[in-house]
């Protein structure tokens, strides 16, 4: 890394906030169309009734599910690698914690709106809220439904939390190197941020508490979306691997995500001096671990299913494998194995062009396992004579493409009004750089670069 | 309630009297090959033997009403939930439409209401006064006919005294043609369904799921066993 001076670094990070180019405007409406399109789906849907869907019975569940729990998974990027990256130190983390943080927080708002999407009556789903009413009802809390209810806000809470307090310095920043009507906006968002002594100890804990605090809600979060799954007795979700299953899943999917959203900031952004070969190298090990460990999953998962030949099981097990369930099937593995797998094993393939490839085979990937997981088990539930199928109606398709754009649209949003990579702390680390190698990459090799 | 599968004849015609009784909208030829119909009671058909030689096994399954029903925890608003006779209740006012005891129910006799439901003149004057319609978006389920299990034990508390055996009939047990159906009162040893539910012919549903069924198949076995049972 070419060491620059902290002018420089304000000069780069700051620059997207002052203007727009034509292809930022043409780019962002683009995306905010297709959101609208979405939205317009959804309002049709619920003026229509749910028949717009391709629900039936017995899949009572289909898209909107495997969108929500994708959705969840893929914010498991940002606040738990960053809070993992914090606490073991690791110094080339610092311009990747911001971007991963911000994931965090569009992929679970746009995931905590699919079990509000998916109601059958959508207008009602404050019922959930533990509130005292004229109904004289509280929530059940033993519905894995409320768990997920609670977990969700309470990461949503805490992961805008971890990212918002390190934005602070920075609001302060652009504060202070702007005028008029933006100098009042930055003031606002800088929260009275001046940089004393006490302001960055009390940050410097606020950050180690979060960091801690943040990693077994992260940890709960999937857990108990997976138990929506384990909790009922179906055929092939009634099992005890779920939550480590769905964790690893998630964490897998995440990783995946932040290389892709890296990589496309490094792109548009004109980040190439900030994030470097090393991340991608870093991250893509990281993502190689959780590759292992998914076939791992899904392998244990299968043998034990199929060695234990229960009747109910082999049911949704055979479709799943061999069935028409098969194609699904193993595109998912080639997905997030076969491809994975030797680009980010072999070093040579280890590049931010490989990385990006097989990140996309994940994302790819860990949606189809969230289709497989819901769909075959619903269709081939216990009697034979109930057995279904499911088709996702145009509907369900435009609302899923919606949100892709949304994650899209937020994004761009946000980086325009916030640098997305974390100024002060880049700072902090040109100055500690030499005392400290970085955790994962030998010194020559940041040099290289 | 017993279910006697040896003498059904696969007639249908507890089907007919639930949707009359019940206010089950059809949903239409469209909807129906969507798999979007809704029966509170269906009859199985399954096949048994290779052709010519092949035997038509009827089997009708309304909502079991689990002892242990899967569809009632899972619910977030207690729209699903166990009265104290010991009925799965269904209160559609609470319903948000989670799905989530559809998923539940190893059955798969609960039912979501797609769109609203319509009746084509002059059949929404059928429509029984004692049963309220469901809108869109809601779970539906079979309930043993519980408003004539009500109007029922009013009658019986009028007149003070208990409830006689065989004296509520769901419509079900009441249009089967061949006394298939019988239905009583668990609680109470001496009733009819109390008897033919300890019959050796006896079996229920999916019984190794553990969810205490209370509705009891009798099929395959001597007429003698049953009636020493």
């Amino acid at each position: 890394m070419t060491t620059k001076t902290p002018e420089q670094i304000n000069e780069d990070l700051l620059r997207p906030l002052e203007g727009t180019s034509p292809r930022y405007l043409a780019a962002l409406t683009f995306f905010v169309l297709v959101v609208l399109a979405g939205a317009a789906a959804f309002l049709h849907q619920v003026y229509a009734g749910l028949g717009v869907t391709g629900l039936n019975r017995p899949v009572f569940w289909g898209f909107y599910i495997t969108d929500f729990v994708f959705w969840i998974g893929l914010s498991h990027a940002g606040t738990l690698i960053s809070a993992i990256l914090r606490l073991s130190n690791a110094t080339w983390r610092r311009p990747v914690t911001r971007c991963a943080e911000v994931i965090t927080v569009f992929a679970l708002s746009i995931g905590a709106m699919f079990p509000v999407v998916h109601l059958g009556r959508p207008w009602l789903a404050f019922w959930l809220f533990p509130y005292p009413s004229e109904r004289g009802i509280w929530p059940n809390i033993r519905s894995p439904l409320l768990w997920d209810f609670f977990a969700i806000n309470t990461y949503l809470l805490g992961s805008v939390t971890f990212l918002v307090l390190p934005i602070l310095p920075d609001m302060a920043l652009v504060r202070d190197r702007t005028t008029g009507w933006k100098k009042k906006l930055y003031h606002v968002l800088s929260l009275g941020w001046t940089g004393t002594p006490r302001q960055w100890s009390r940050l410097e804990m606020a950050m180690r508490i979060m960091a801690v605090a943040v990693i077994p809600v992260a940890v709960s979060v999937h857990s108990i979306v997976s138990w929506d799954f384990a909790m009922a007795p179906v055929p092939g979700w009634h099992s005890t691997i779920f939550a480590p299953y769905f964790v690893c899943g998630a964490i897998f999917s995440g990783i995946a995500a932040l290389i892709i959203a890296m990589a496309l900031l490094r792109k548009f952004l004109h980040l190439e001096d900030y994030l470097l070969r090393i991340h991608f190298e870093n991250l893509g090990k990281l993502l190689l671990v959780m590759s292992l460990l998914w076939f791992y999953f899904v392998f244990a998962e299968r043998l034990t299913t199929w060695y234990g030949n229960g009747s109910s099981e082999m049911a949704v097990f055979w479709p799943t494998q061999s069935g028409s369930y098969a194609p699904l099937f193993w595109a998912m593995v080639v997905c997030n194995f076969v491809i994975p797998f030797p680009i980010l094993a072999i070093k040579k393939l280890r590049t931010i062009a490989g990385t990006v490839v097989a990140s996309i085979g994940v994302v790819i990937g860990m949606w189809l396992e969230r289709f497989l997981i819901i769909v075959p088990s619903l269709s081939h539930k216990y009697l034979p004579y109930s057995y279904g199928s499911y088709r996702p109606s145009f509907t369900e398709i435009i609302i899923t493409v919606a949100t892709f754009a949304g994650l899209a649209m937020l994004y761009m949003l946000f980086s325009k009004i916030i640098p997305i990579i974390s100024v002060w702390e880049l700072k902090a680390g040109e100055v500690t750089e030499t005392a400290t190698a970085p955790a994962l990459a030998r010194p020559e090799q940041v040099r290289a670069d | 309630m017993v279910i006697d599968l040896d003498r059904c004849t696969g007639c249908e015609a507890c089907v007919v009297a639930c949707h009359a009784e019940n206010n089950i909208a059809t949903v239409g030829e469209d909807q129906a090959a969507r798999a979007r119909a809704m029966h509170w009671i269906r009859v199985e058909r399954y096949y048994e033997g290779e052709f010519p030689n092949v035997k038509t096994k009827f089997m009708p399954v309304p909502c079991q009403q689990c002892g242990a029903a899967p569809c009632e925890p899972v619910c977030p608003t207690f729209a699903s939930y166990h009265t104290i006779e010991g009925l799965n209740g269904q209160v559609y006012n609470r319903c948000i439409g989670t799905r989530y005891c559809a998923n539940a129910c190893p059955y798969n006799t609960r039912f979501f209401n797609f769109y609203n439901p319509v009746w084509d003149k002059p059949l929404d004057l059928q429509l029984n006064p004692d049963v309220s319609v469901r809108s869109e978006g809601i779970m539906e389920k079979c309930t043993f006919c519980v408003q004539r299990i009500k109007a029922g034990e009013v009658q019986a508390a009028a007149e003070k005294r208990l409830v006689k055996d065989g004296e509520i009939q769901p419509a079900c047990v009441q249009s089967c043609p061949t006394q298939a159906m019988v239905f009583g009162d668990l609680s109470d040893p001496e009733s009819e369904a109390s008897r033919l539910a300890r019959s050796n012919r006896a079996t229920r549903l999916l019984d190794e799921l553990g969810t205490f069924p209370k509705v009891t198949y009798l099929q395959r076995g001597s007429w003698h066993d049953n009636e020493n049972a």
